[in-house]
């Protein structure tokens, strides 16, 4: 379980920049095809409020590869 | 074993009932504006598109969750540092003041842009304010139990979410009700005026909490530290800046407040507005749909917490969980399905067009409204309303501004409150638990601080911009009327995997950390 856990520490720190990439990808699309400022407040927001929890989510998997949630 | 913190039954009960009321008034303030979200959308955000006006308050309906952590870390270092009864005390006052300001505040017609302004700074504070007030109720409630009734104790506290919510649609549908004989006209009031009647009556409500609360005593744990003067001169480092606490919130967050968040928000706030934007539900028949089911499923919260106590807090939350990934998108085809009136047969006989005209305030134009109510078979009415503006001055008219909603029989009325009942058990399966698996996961010292993070940014960012994202992915993939799981669905999945691997089902008597 403790090797399960590690190496899923590695899809934790890649799922951070995916999850960004996403956001930042489709937040440039809507804002592309409706550029009013209610659509670029909205993504701006989501991007802002999402990058630290990235941040987290990458960390996270780090601390899950060095084997910190082993039992 | 029984902590040695544990106050006697008699006071606990106390003890819970004066955290229980003023975090219940907390949600209730909180709500009313999520539940008023079109009507105000209508009186403080610039006329015009419908859908950009529900998506501004929707925005203002985020920006209050999204500062709920900036929240749980100013009153959570607070608490952890001069204590949880002065800090949870000033979170009540910030949040009635704010509240009961909402309903002070004159429309966009007559201050122009300040008047969302305004509205959106004190949404701020109504966030912040709730930042605080949660890890305060959750942690002194938990710090005064008994290490065997703890889920069953704090569970109270995690019951007054749902009532909150309860409590506020109650208030809205009574104050839409008796503002005149005439309903039509009753609602009409309301939408005019009246909808600032339930922030106005939250001042009292406050007043009265403040009050019960001013009488309770400290913590009893905080109490000791600070005798001891072993208090943390600086919970935010101690929280998040070393490895050994940063690593528990992280896990917290990831494996249990994230997919918590998004199954209480999506079980009670996404299937409301689900009901009515995509469903097409009467507004009226959608409220007390939910309300049923709020009622019904609200004794499992108390339920699941105390159950924690005896087989871990852990699997109740993911089984709570899987059931929702499993099962949403059965239970949303099926509110869909049910109110349909497609593979309903007309009752072309009982059709009947009303049309109405009435001058607009003390001007000239006249408002021209025409309804078209079409009876189904099993009790279904669909009425399809046109309203547009005849001008004095000859101005031509606008397009017609078009509207449907639906009225459901009785045997499809219970069926949606059923399907909603399941949605918000789930939410008790996640909920009831959470506070105990939380104050259990960090010392004393740095409690407040540490619990109020990971679940405001589970509940607060995951949860509560459960109803925007959903909403936007619908507008992104309109062919799909159910992408909006999506969000859910798959933030409570990763949620899941994590939990079930991370998360250690630890002994759930073990004493409070000092």
């Amino acid at each position: 379980m403790n090797i399960t856990k590690r190496l899923l520490g590695i899809v934790w720190i890649a799922l951070g920049p995916l999850i960004l990439y996403w956001l930042i990808r489709t937040g440039v699309s809507e804002i592309a095809k409706n550029p009013v400022i209610n659509t670029k407040m909205q993504w701006g927001v989501f991007i802002v409020v999402f990058i630290p929890i990235v941040v987290g989510l990458v960390l996270f998997g780090y601390y899950a590869l060095k084997g910190e949630y082993d039992r | 074993m029984a902590s040695t913190s544990a106050a006697p039954a008699k006071d606990i009960r106390k003890i819970i009932i004066a955290s229980s009321v003023g975090t219940l008034i907390e949600w209730y303030d909180f709500y009313i504006f999520g539940s008023l979200a079109t009507v105000i959308a209508s009186q403080f955000f610039p006329h015009g598109n419908p859908t950009a006006a529900l998506l501004s308050t929707l925005a203002t309906f985020a920006a209050g969750f999204i500062v709920r952590p900036f929240g749980a870390l100013v009153f959570g270092r607070l608490g952890d540092l001069i204590g949880r009864k002065y800090t949870f005390l000033l979170t009540l006052v910030l949040m009635g003041g704010s509240t009961f300001a909402i309903g002070l505040v004159p429309g966009y017609d007559r201050i122009g842009f300040f008047a969302p302004l305004i509205v959106v700074l004190l949404r701020l504070l109504q966030g912040l304010a709730l930042g605080g007030e949660y890890g305060g109720a959750a942690t002194y409630v938990a710090e005064h139990s008994p290490s065997n009734r703890r889920g069953f104790y704090t569970s109270w506290i995690q019951a007054t979410a749902t009532i909150g919510l309860f409590v506020s649609l109650g208030v809205i549908l009574l104050v839409r009700h008796i503002l005149d004989p005439d309903l039509s006209r009753s609602i009409e009031k309301f939408n005019d005026w009246g909808w600032r009647i339930p922030f106005l009556l939250s001042i009292v409500l406050v007043a009265i909490s403040v009050y019960i609360r001013l009488k309770m005593q400290e913590s009893p744990l905080f109490s000791r530290l600070k005798t001891e003067g072993k208090l943390s001169t600086n919970p935010l480092k101690e929280s998040f800046g070393h490895k050994t606490n940063l690593k528990i919130v992280l896990l917290a967050l990831f494996g249990a407040t994230m997919g918590q968040g998004v199954v209480f928000y999506t079980g009670q706030f996404y299937a409301q507005s689900f009901l009515e934007t995509v469903c097409k539900i009467d507004f009226d028949q959608s409220k007390t749909m939910l309300l049923l089911a709020i009622l019904f499923a609200t004794p499992f919260f108390v339920l699941f917490g105390g159950w924690s106590d005896r087989i871990g807090r852990k699997w109740i939350m993911l089984v709570g969980m899987l059931l929702a990934i499993l099962t949403y998108p059965i239970l949303f085809k099926q509110l869909l399905s049910i109110t349909s009136s497609e593979s309903r047969t007309e009752q072309s006989s009982q059709k009947e067009i009303r049309s109405t005209v009435a001058f607009i305030g003390h001007s000239r134009d006249l408002i021209r409204t025409s309804s078209t109510l079409r009876h189904y078979d099993g009790g279904m009415l669909v009425t399809e309303t046109a309203k547009d503006t005849v001008y004095a001055s000859g101005k031509p008219s606008g397009r017609p501004a078009l509207s449907s909603s639906r009225t459901l029989g009785d045997r499809d009325y219970w069926k949606m409150v059923g399907i909603l009942f399941l949605m918000v058990f789930y939410v008790t399966m996640v909920y009831g638990p959470i506070a105990a698996f939380l104050v259990e996961l960090f010392p004393t010292r740095i409690r407040y601080t540490s619990m109020s993070l990971p679940y405001h940014i589970g509940n607060g960012i995951f949860g509560g911009m459960t109803p925007f994202i959903a909403t936007l992915l619908t507008t992104i993939y309109s062919g799909n009327k159910l992408v909006g799981l999506v969000y859910p669905i798959g933030v409570a999945a990763l949620c899941l995997i994590i939990g079930a691997l991370y998360i250690p089902s630890a002994p759930v008597t073990s004493e409070l950390e000092g």
